[in-house]
């Protein structure tokens, strides 16, 4: 219990990968509540799992695949009409500085 | 009118019978919300010039007689997505939505004549149990006002529990259908993984989330799930079994079926009033000629770290598209793109909803992979073992659905861990994809128990034949809450 | 000092599938913005990906043509990270278990084969497109959720000659199988590379820098001589290569830093739990491969042993898919193999490069094709009329029906062509003369006049016969 699981800074870093920010007092309060969380997970740890498999899906299905079929939907103008800005039938967002989001 | 004396198959006579037309019911239901809903704030938004619309066609058209939803007034939980009515998942983030489609069980609601006559309030993105995660409202229980009706389908069991319609919709992840059932005392399903379509819930935690039927009795949610259920090519993981009537084989006879009670759901942290419920429910189904015997699910003790690591860390993922670029909130006077996401998702998301994707996002990344997602991902293997075993030997498991009746509105919101420990008796069953049901089973301080049934994956048939003979020989379905004045 | 230079491949090629990846709506270039699109390309609330059958089948053709081990069991994983390119915000790609791992391609680099291996081939969807204007960005999600298939070489190329080679191999082997047009102008072919180097000796690889999404091979193998040099120095001077990316400026034929990488990105890989585990079971990998086109080896080999060609011209018309089928379905049409190799290599290349189109999108087909070489041989045509019957064909005429209609028929008949000769002969008899005094020139001024006389159409060979024979008359 005493070794610290999660601080502030990590809070931090795991938020810039979430895309969120927190005030200092919001920061705060994240630190103390995931720490208890973790805390809880941690009791993961005493059950022996060599050799388990993982479990990341519970569905009956295999090969769930679609023939290549197109398919027009049409939603284009409804798509765009939800959108907080567009311009000429793209979607506009303020400039992209960072080339470097692209993952591929 | 409210729904409280009249169950599906009254109303269908009704109907049929030409005592009351569709649009007449559905005034009715409206008539009956105002009143109603003012009190304990089930629903976030009103459908109602469609609903009187479309009453009003089913009407013209005529009832289908072999149709037992035909003309009923329905609540969905406002995670499923409804074409052209605002849909909002309790969160800021969607606070204006208008979706451009209909979910499939929507779809399927609506061309079994069904009236949507509202979406139903929640926590925000179904995260929570107590429903005051809410941008909007908080919604109270109609047994105790100063009590929460659970969550996070709360808007819909606290629609059907305050009779405002008979039946609702919700969806559950971690419990979300069967823990305000059992606080509102009422029916509530989640069926088998892949029993119903996903396609138009929005996601929380994909590999866990189903949409079940919420309804005052076991019929009742049994024709609820036949209505819902059955394989739907826009969602993969949605199965191709056939589809069983559900409410044949209600007879009320389960003599000779053999049910077990985990040791683990009768524990410590099980307030004794709910333990003494279940006792007399164990005992009730030892006198319709079942046998009860205890046996163990060791590993159910991590489902909640499990659940809340799996869960999370899906839903870190499902919720990194509300960025404010395609739809939705976006926060005002942003400089540059950085803002648009980072101060679009920090005002649009609420504190729990921050939670779980800090939760996630910590649980997926570099360095933790391994000790969390990978080992919850294995410790779900272990929980799905546990079951498999049980149910080499028997037909079905019972237990307690919550540790606890309702508590107070404000009681537990702060302390998250706490909160989570709500779920205990609920999550093993959304981790191994398995049907669980909750059903009045008694009252502790005036307040209801629910009593949960758990089956083996695609059997939702032997759970609403076990509640169904439980539910002739008690009348725990037909309490109802005292909301004062009129009702 | 002497390097070692170790280079590393990442290959996107966009398949060429009716729908996307993930939904059913088209995959077509050139569309209008955000026509080709649907409620889960926009990453809506509550919408689930389904899986395409025609993506996996052509990854089996792909991975089968890249010599790779096909997986039994593979399934998709989410690749998270932020970009308006993105719309989910994670892309559904396969991380744990890619459909195909372990194979090879065989290159040639100065007449010498070597054979490079392949870690790993995966199926993932593409991105939509960013344009950048000064304030703000705009995205079009046509291109989102676009099937690709991404091939990651082993660290066995040793050169930019290498790497160009490669790069070549891998676009021709993909092309013949059909599932990719594999067009870099259009971007469905596009490479990411790594490169780093080591003094000779040392067995730890140096630091790599890398340059991404080069669409042309010259860039590919340019960039990579350029930062090969440009690593060399900087050993030389003493300094130590930075892991970074760095961007290729086709101008100065220069690399320029874009960023340093601190770290590895954390993209928070995990099973996707939306689309079912992929089983691939023997059958129906013997089913798709029963599908695949011929190779090019296999299609050089035949046409040398088959049809006599050079090796040179077989390489030539195996050098695309679209030249090889369509030299395939000339012959099958009854043509003469080198003369349609010839055209093929001849008039036909340089009435694309003159209009710069590629071959299917002329009003050129193979019976057509087929028609004018059959009726060079049986000598329906002269070789001066086939050059007219060839701009006919070319715009899409029959050739046969064209030939009869301008009455462009050859004559052979030497009972038409006797008259024809003797006429000439009897106006011409200066140049009787003159080929009796043994002047060859007068032979050739009288096939002149009799070309004339017949528009063109006359057998040259009967006419010679017929013309020679009538002046030892004389
Ligand atoms: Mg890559
Ligand atoms: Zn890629």
């Amino acid at each position: 219990m005493a070794e610290e699981r999660i601080n502030a800074e990590q809070v931090k870093h795991v938020a810039e990968l979430a895309k969120l920010e927190f005030t200092p007092d919001q920061l705060d309060m994240f630190t103390g509540q995931l720490e208890k969380i973790i805390g809880m997970f941690e009791e993961l740890s005493k059950v022996d799992t060599t050799g388990v498999p993982v479990t990341s899906q519970v569905n009956d299905r295999r090969n769930a695949l679609r023939d290549d079929v197109a398919v027009q939907s049409n939603q284009r103008q409804a798509l765009l009409a939800n959108a907080p800005e567009t311009a000429e039938g793209l979607i506009r967002v303020p400039t992209i500085i960072d080339e470097s989001g692209d993952g591929e | 009118m409210d729904f409280f004396n009249q169950d599906l198959t009254s109303l269908h006579a009704d109907l049929v019978a030409k005592k009351i037309s569709a649009a007449e019911l559905t005034q009715a239901t409206f008539d009956n919300m105002a009143k109603t809903d003012a009190k304990v704030d089930a629903f976030l938004n009103l459908n109602a010039d469609a609903a009187l619309k479309n009453a009003q066609a089913i009407d013209a058209k005529g009832i289908n007689v072999d149709n037992l939803l035909a003309g009923i007034p329905v609540g969905v939980k406002d995670n499923i997505v409804t074409k052209g009515l605002t849909t909002t998942a309790a969160s800021k983030m969607l606070e204006n939505f208008v979706p451009v489609y209909n979910a499939t069980v929507v779809d399927k609601m609506l061309a079994n004549d069904m009236v949507i006559v509202g979406k139903t309030n929640m926590d925000e993105f179904a995260m929570g149990g107590s429903t005051e995660n809410s941008a909007f409202k908080v919604t109270k229980n109609p047994w105790d006002v100063s009590r929460v009706p659970g969550g996070s389908s709360g808007g819909s069991a606290v629609a059907v529990a305050s009779g405002q319609v008979p039946v609702a919709y919700g969806s559950d992840t971690g419990g979300s259908i069967r823990q305000p059932a059992s606080f509102n005392g009422i029916v509530g399903m989640k069926p088998t993984y892949g029993r119903v379509s996903r396609w138009g819930l929005i996601a929380f935690g994909s590999s866990l989330d189903q949409i079940g039927p919420m309804t005052r009795t076991v019929k009742d949610n049994a024709a609820a799930l036949n209505l819902i259920a059955g394989n739907d090519v826009h969602d993969g993981t949605s199965s191709k079994r056939e589809v069983p009537d559900f409410t044949a084989g209600l007879t009320g006879d389960i003599k000779g079926m053999k049910i077990a009670l985990p040791k683990e759901y009768m524990g410590d942290g099980i307030d004794p009033k709910v333990r003494e419920v279940i006792k007399n429910a164990v005992k009730q189904f030892e006198d319709l000629g079942a046998t009860v015997e205890e046996v163990s699910l060791p590993h159910s003790r991590y489902g909640v770290s499990a659940y809340y690591i799996i869960a999370s860390s899906e839903a870190s993922s499902n919720l990194q598209r509300f960025d404010g670029i395609r739809y939705g909130f976006r926060a005002q006077d942003v400089k540059n793109l950085e803002d648009v996401y980072v101060r679009s998702r920090s005002e649009g998301f609420g504190d729990e909803v921050k939670r779980r994707i800090m939760l996630g996002t910590f649980s997926l990344s570099a360095g933790y992979y391994d000790a969390y997602f990978h080992k919850a991902g294995q410790v779900r293997t272990m929980i799905i073992d546990d079951f498999n075993k049980v149910f080499n030997d028997y037909d079905l498991i019972i237990g307690p659905t919550a540790p606890t009746p309702a508590f107070k509105i404000g009681d537990e919101i702060s302390d998250p861990v706490t909160m989570y420990m709500n779920d205990v008796l609920t999550i093993p069953v959304n981790l191994a994809g398995l049907p669980g049901m909750s059903i009045p089973a008694g009252l502790a301080d005036g307040m209801p128990v629910g009593l949960q049934l758990i089956g083996k994956s695609f059997d939702e048939s032997t759970l609403y034949k076990a509640g169904y003979a439980f539910e002739q020989a008690t009348d725990f379905h037909q309490a109802t809450p005292d909301l004062g004045g009129t009702n | 000092m002497n390097f070692v230079t170790t280079i590393g491949l990442e290959v996107h090629v966009e398949l060429k599938t009716n729908s996307k990846i993930f939904s059913p709506s088209p995959v077509q270039f050139g569309a209008e913005p955000n026509a080709n699109t649907n409620v889960i390309d926009w990453g809506y609330p509550g919408v689930l990906p389904t899986a395409n059958k025609g993506v996996v089948e052509a990854g089996i053709k792909a991975a089968t043509a890249l010599h790779a081990e096909i997986e039994q069991e593979t399934y998709f994983d989410r690749k998270n990270y932020f970009y308006p390119d993105n719309p989910k915000a994670y892309q559904i790609t396969q991380h744990e278990k890619p459909i195909a791992h372990d194979g090879w391609l065989e290159i040639e680099v100065d007449g010498q084969k070597k054979k490079i291996g392949i870690e790993e081939m995966h199926i993932e969807e593409d991105a939509g497109k960013n344009t950048h204007a000064s304030t703000h960005s705009y995205v079009d999600l046509n291109r989102q959720g676009t099937p690709l298939i991404e091939i990651v070489s082993k660290p066995d190329i040793s050169s930019p000659a290498e790497a160009y080679a490669y790069c070549e191999a891998l676009r021709q082997r993909i092309q013949f199988t059909g599932v990719s047009d594999v067009k870099m102008e259009e971007g469905s072919m596009r490479v990411d590379v790594n490169i780093s180097i080591r003094p000779a000796g040392s067995d730890t690889y140096g630091v790599k820098t890398e340059m991404k999404n080069l669409n042309s091979f010259n860039y590919v193998k340019k960039s990579l001589e350029y930062e090969e040099q440009r690593q060399q120095r900087v050993l030389m001077s003493g300094g130590q290569v930075q892991q970074e990316t760095r961007r290729f400026d086709e101008t100065t034929g220069k690399t320029i830093l874009m960023r340093v990488k601190e770290g590895s990105d954390d993209y928070r890989y995990f099973p996707e739990p939306d689309i079912p585990v992929v089983e691939i079971s023997d059958d129906w990998i013997n089913d798709v491969k029963a599908t695949i086109p011929e190779m090019p080896g296999s299609r050089r080999n035949r046409y040398v042993n088959d049809f006599g060609l050079t090796p040179y011209d077989a390489g030539v018309l195996t050098q695309t898919k679209e030249m090889s089928d369509f030299f395939d379905a000339t012959v099958a049409q009854g043509a003469d193999p080198k003369l349609t190799s010839n055209y093929l290599q001849g008039d036909v290349n340089a009435f694309l490069n003159e209009n710069k189109v590629d071959l299917q999108d002329t009003k050129l087909t193979p019976e057509n094709l087929a028609g004018m070489i059959k009726m060079i041989s049986d000598e329906t045509i002269s070789s001066k009329i086939a050059k007219k019957v060839f701009k006919a064909i070319m715009a899409g005429s029959d050739p046969v029906k064209w030939v009869n209609d301008k009455g462009l028929v050859q004559l052979s008949d030497p009972a038409q062509l006797q008259p024809i000769i003797d006429n000439v002969l009897e106006n011409n008899q200066q140049s009787i003369d003159d080929f009796k005094n043994g002047k060859d020139r007068a032979v050739g001024f009288l096939v002149g006049q009799i070309m004339k006389q017949t528009h063109g159409k006359a057998n040259p060979k009967v006419v010679n016969k017929l013309l020679m024979a009538s002046l030892q008359a004389r």
